[in-house]
């Protein structure tokens, strides 16, 4: 498979490809064959279109499903993102709601806020959610319960825990300052600080959403052989050691399933922050979802739909790229 | 039950009529979509049940709807596909103007009713010099609870100034008490220091909603128009606020008025009706003042209108519909209402007068409309107020932004208002 990229960055990667091979362990070559004779096995069959047995007729149902349900939405949410729109009445404005919403001045916080907020609680969530499962996959005790525990916020109601963890963080009545009150601490407002807003939704979104993130993890540390560990411990290798050079590299796949989908997540987050401060206070934990949603509660349909629009280009524009990244150096390795 | 029991009496009678005379009308079938909640939805069953035993040839089938934005929506979709019940109820002033009402709802500025209402609430519910709507409630003011315990222990007396309202706070604090009540949590309750402050603004720029509503005058550029911002972040600076003011929500702020915890609450008067549930025994020491301006001499309040009752113009009742609403706005009908919902103020239709035993907070407002010191809110005078107002104000009554600054951008806010309503001039 010849890669462009691959030349030009050729010396660098090869070194640190042999470097990885002979440090952690001869069984790194063995897994680096197998990813790429998957990969070449999947591009091979996509090359060779083998005439399918089946009429193309057959894919009708499907088209016509997906293009009522996604393809005519799509279309039409772009020309009423430049209309003024009461629901009756659309007029074309050309792309005036785009200005109008880039000129908004809370907008340009949303989205830093929006972008904060999904790398934090990306990170967290891949960083928590990976030494989680490294913790649940060893020998404890308890280990089904454990794990059960911790994937339990993720089936409850993203509002409900808005609602509960609003009420912790009341800054006088709730159970957080009650509790730093009594060691003597004066508890910050969670909630009510403009600065702190919205790192405290972020760390309950954290509370709420690792679960799932642990749960990737051990699945992907599950898949790793333990093989590896045992020959790593054969050749001497700290605990420090294997995870890095076995763990790491191994649970990659995982890695990039939890941070691009946290990383989504987070982008178009909005039940919660709205459960909790509603973009508050003032605007100082808006979210581009939240900005939005306002607009459409104002009854400005045609820019909110705008808004979505850029959402919509928000997210590819930092999804795409991180993918493709993501598997090329999956292949890489 | 009861209207089983109806129609079982109705019936014969409706027959021997028939017998009678012939073809006569037979049952007719009003439906009437009312919003949920307790008081309004037992006010309009009460009216039904009124209508039914003067008409017994009608039964009124009321639906509920939900409230606030989602309720907007309900509305406007009904009344774009021709699915609106036969009466509805909604908001006077700016947003019944978006239903753009010439050709969504039923002219009844000829009802027999219409001499004995209010003109100041007929301009609310009229467009193009045609009445659409007929009251339902009676009309309730903004302006400011107060704990009259802690004034009578402080020896204090309502203020008719801004100045004389701030040196109340300061002795309240002095006391060792939260002098004003803010509850950001329901970010809708940091407005009112900015809206019931209007009384005082079109008294000093009597011109103000016209020319706000014309793009010719500005918040930010309107000193009076300014001062409410100002009071507010005053509010803030002088730490007169109860220290949970951020996260307190709209019942801990009633709960402290009431209960003697703070001295005032700036709020609508609708509150005596969450008050009537919640703390029966407190309402008789809370008392009421309007917004102080600055001068005692023009002392007044702002007053929003009560809401109203539209019929479509697609109904296919129109007769029974306009008789129905002809009810609703006469003496009598008014007073069924009364009798069942919370009165937050002085009716607007003639004869109506309020019952001897209101609550002292409501009491407190009759002087002013006695003495002709009130006057409608903005929004019932122009067709804009801007969605971000309680975000705004809420940063203004936490000292995250400066009021000069807080009003250009609410400026800024109503013009997008404007233009998606596609007034002239924006």
């Amino acid at each position: 498979m010849p890669r462009l990229h691959k030349d030009k960055m050729r010396t660098d990667i090869m070194a640190r490809i042999a470097q990885t091979i002979s440090r952690s362990d001869s069984k790194a070559t063995a897994e680096t064959p197998d990813i790429t004779e998957r990969t070449a096995a999947g591009g091979e069959t996509t090359r060779r279109r083998r005439p399918s047995p089946y009429p193309h007729w057959f894919l009708l149902p499907a088209a016509i499903i997906y293009t009522v349900l996604f393809l005519v939405p799509t279309a039409t949410s772009f020309w009423y993102s430049m209309t003024r729109w009461d629901l009756k009445t659309a007029t074309f404005i050309g792309f005036e709601n785009f200005h109008q919403f880039f000129s908004e001045p809370f907008l340009v916080q949303g989205l830093v806020n929006t972008l904060i907020y999904a790398a934090l609680t990306s990170a967290m969530k891949t960083v928590c959610g990976l030494g989680l499962a490294v913790l649940l996959t060893s020998d404890i005790v308890a280990r089904g319960l454990l794990r059960a525990i911790v994937f339990f916020p993720v089936l409850v109601s993203t509002i409900g825990v808005g609602i509960a963890f609003t009420v912790m963080m009341h800054p006088t009545r709730g159970v957080f300052n009650v509790a730093l009150a009594s060691v003597g601490v004066a508890g910050p407002g969670w909630l009510t600080d403009p600065a702190l807003a919205l790192f405290s939704v972020a760390l309950v979104d954290l509370w709420k959403g690792v679960g799932l993130a642990t749960l990737i993890f051990i699945a992907g540390l599950s898949a790793i052989s333990p093989d590896y560990y045992e020959a790593a411990r054969i050749d001497g290798a700290t605990r420090l050691q294997q995870f890095r050079r076995i763990t790491l590299p191994l649970v990659r796949p995982a890695t990039v399933t939890v941070v691009t989908l946290s990383l989504i997540g987070g982008l178009r987050s909005f039940d919660l922050i709205w459960a909790m401060t509603r973009g508050g206070p003032g605007f100082a934990s808006d979210v581009i979802a939240s900005v939005i949603y306002k607009q459409y509660q104002a009854g400005f349909y045609g820019l909110s739909t705008a808004g979505n629009v850029i959402l919509f280009l928000l997210i590819s524009v930092i999804i795409l790229p991180l993918t493709v990244w993501f598997q090329r150096r999956e292949v890489e390795q | 039950m009861t209207r089983h029991t109806l129609i079982r009496t109705c019936a014969p009678i409706a027959l021997a009529s028939l017998l009678a005379c012939g073809p006569a009308s037979a049952q007719t079938t009003l439906t009437f979509l009312m919003v949920t909640g307790s008081d309004s939805m037992a006010a309009a069953e009460a009216l039904a049940k009124a209508y039914e035993a003067k008409h017994p040839d009608v039964t009124v089938e009321i639906e509920a709807r939900p409230g606030g934005s989602e309720g907007d929506n309900l509305i406007k979709t009904r009344l774009a596909t021709s699915e609106m019940p036969d009466v509805f109820l909604y908001n006077s002033g700016s947003l019944m103007q978006a239903l753009k009402p010439e050709t969504a709802l039923l002219d009844i500025s000829d009802l027999p009713s219409q001499a004995g209402v209010a003109k100041d609430f007929k301009d609310v519910v009229s467009a193009g010099g045609k009445v659409y709507g007929v009251p339902f409630g009676t009309t309730m003011a903004g302006g400011i609870f107060y704990n009259k315990d802690i004034y009578r222990e402080l020896g204090l007396s309502p203020p008719k100034t801004w100045a004389e309202f701030m040196a109340n706070n300061e002795k309240i604090k002095a006391a060792g008490k939260v002098a004003v009540a803010q509850t950001y949590g329901a970010t809708w309750t940091s407005q009112l220091f900015v809206l019931a402050d209007f009384y005082n603004v079109q008294k000093a720029v009597p011109n103000f909603a016209a020319d706000y509503t014309a793009n010719r005058a500005k918040y930010a550029t309107t000193p009076a128009a300014l001062k409410g911002f100002e009071h507010l972040a005053e509010v803030h600076e002088k730490g007169l606020q109860n220290p949970d003011f951020g996260a307190a929500t709209y019942e801990d702020g009633l709960a402290m008025v009431a209960t003697g915890q703070a001295a005032h609450y700036p709020m609508l008067s609708f509150a005596v009706g969450a008050l009537k549930q919640t703390n029966p025994d407190d309402l008789k020491n809370l008392g009421f003042f309007s917004q102080p301006g600055d001068d005692a001499a023009q002392n007044g309040l702002t007053v929003w209108m009560p809401m109203a009752l539209f019929a479509p113009a697609t109904t296919p009742n129109k007769e029974v519909a306009r008789d129905f609403l002809d009810f609703v706005a006469s003496v009598e009908g008014c007073k069924v209402g009364m009798s069942v919902n919370t009165v937050q103020g002085p009716s607007v239709v003639q004869g109506c007068d309020l019952p001897a035993d209101v609550p002292p907070a409501i009491s407190d407002m009759l002087p002013y409309f006695k003495e002709g010191r009130t006057a409608p809110a903005l929004e019932f005078l122009s067709p804009i107020k801007g969605p971000s107002l309680e975000q705004i104000t809420v940063e203004v009554g936490s000292g995250m932004r400066a009021p000069a600054e807080a009003a250009a951008l609410y400026d800024e806010d109503v013009r997008k208002q404007a233009k998606q309503l596609g007034l002239p001039n924006w």
